[in-house]
């Protein structure tokens, strides 16, 4: 990869957007932790508060516009995720998921805001605290609800299972539970991110190389590669929304496995 | 876990190694965020959810007694409507009974008055009758002893003075008469 880069670099060709575009170098050299996925992750905390403070002010029973925005993306994590996964216990991680949902999704988006443009989520850190967060969730209702030894029992031993199979059963259990549903939450989200924007960058940096190009064939070409990139760009909030979704219907999945009595 | 001065240039960093002030960051925000939407946001929608099924259940309620009382309404207003129509057919009944009764009395009265009536005129009649054959009997018990005294008083001589003096007689009645 490395090589193929520089061999163009050479030649004064086209530079393929590589992991190193995500890089991004600090606003300000005085500061040298505050990037642009810092800002925008804390301006995805200051949107989402204040859209849904503004939005949930009133709390009127006949509902404004802006009320009735909130309060249906509201309804959507409580009623569809929430408590069509967890059942009657699902109150008490509904702000949780809520907030899961609403801060992925805006960061998420945030890769195809115009000026904002980066999706948070492409910095592999976040996605890692999240799931973390979410590991720690499941982990501790399932224990809080079990004691700690029976949830661990539970884990390992899956009940109703002969006896034999545990040799195989237990360890896959064991980095199911504690090594692969927090990976798997994570590295999900980021790859999603990482290559959807990763795929914008190629074609509408490739559109912009062929458009300075010197022949005309690439330049009649450009148009093509930024209609592509403009495609991807819709493609790409399916994805981002379709992310945000999957992440918190997991952790709720995962809530409810651990609430559940029996396997 | 690398530091983010190490960025700029040099070999590709590995994009699964988190930065420290990333995650850090990131934890900050998060749990920022949910404290935020725990507090101020989940507990208001949550209220306008509870005040909403609340206000569609008082509603369906209150619709619910309202039919209700239209029922019992519509129960009672049939009620006094049949009710009413029984005590007028009563009465009209009543009515044409006692009207029967009336025609009845006036009839009897009338027959008994009438029935009186002819009564009296028989007795007026019968006393007129037997006033009259009273008065008769005297004249005639007068007349005959006049007439005897005529008859003994004229010598009784020939048929035809006779004759004549009962002629003169029935004559004198006549005339009296």
């Amino acid at each position: 990869m490395r090589a193929f880069v520089n061999l163009y670099a050479a030649g004064d060709g086209f530079v393929p957007p590589s992991t190193n575009d995500f890089n991004l170098p600090p606003l300000t050299e005085s500061i040298p932790w505050l990037t642009k996925p810092v800002l925008l992750v804390f301006l995805s905390v200051i949107l989402v508060s204040v859209f849904f403070i503004l939005s949930a002010r009133k709390a009127a029973v006949v509902p404004s516009k802006l009320q009735f925005a909130g309060e249906s993306i509201y309804a959507f994590v409580r009623n569809d995720l929430a408590r069509d996964v967890i059942g009657h216990e699902f109150m008490r991680f509904v702000p949780y998921l809520f907030t899961l949902f609403t801060f992925v999704l805006t960061n998420n988006i945030f890769g195809i805001v115009p000026f904002l443009q980066f999706p948070a989520m492409s910095h592999v850190a976040f996605p890692y605290v999240l799931a973390l967060f979410s590991f720690g969730v499941f982990h501790y209702v399932g224990i809080r609800k079990k004691g700690l030894g029976s949830y661990l029992k539970e884990i390992a031993f899956m009940p109703g299972v002969p006896k034999p199979v545990y040799i195989l059963l237990t360890p896959i259990e064991i980095a199911t539970f504690f090594l692969v549903r927090p990976l798997t939450l994570s590295l999900r989200l980021f790859a999603n991110m990482f290559a959807g924007h990763l795929l914008l960058l190629v074609f509408i940096m490739g559109g912009d190389y062929m458009l300075h190009d010197s022949h005309l064939i690439m330049k009649l070409f450009s148009p093509f590669s930024f209609a592509f990139g403009i495609a991807l760009t819709f493609f790409e909030f399916m994805v981002q929304c379709l992310q945000a979704y999957i992440f918190t219907l997991l952790t709720a999945l995962y809530i409810a496995g651990a609430l559940a009595d029996e396997h | 876990m690398r530091s983010i001065n190490l960025l700029a240039g040099g070999e590709p960093l590995n994009p699964l190694i988190p930065h420290t002030a990333e995650l850090i960051v990131g934890a900050i925000a998060f749990t920022l965020l949910f404290l935020v939407l725990r507090k101020a946001v989940v507990p208001k929608f949550e209220k306008a959810f509870t005040d909403r099924t609340e206000a569609i259940q008082g509603g369906l309620e209150r619709a619910e007694k309202a039919q209700e009382e239209a029922q019992r309404a519509l129960v009672q207003y049939n009620e006094q409507l049949s009710s009413a129509q029984g005590e007028a057919s009563r009465l009209r009944e009543e009515a044409r009974v006692q009207g029967a009764a009336i025609i009845e009395e006036l009839r009897t009265k009338a027959q008994e008055e009438a029935a009186r009536i002819t009564a009296a005129a028989h007795a007026s009649i019968e006393a007129e009758r037997q006033q009259a054959v009273t008065s008769l009997r005297n004249e005639v018990g007068a007349l005959a002893v006049e007439l005897a005294s005529k008859i003994v008083g004229e010598a009784l001589a020939d048929q035809a003075r006779q004759s004549r003096i009962v002629d003169r007689f029935i004559e004198d009645l006549e005339k009296s008469k």
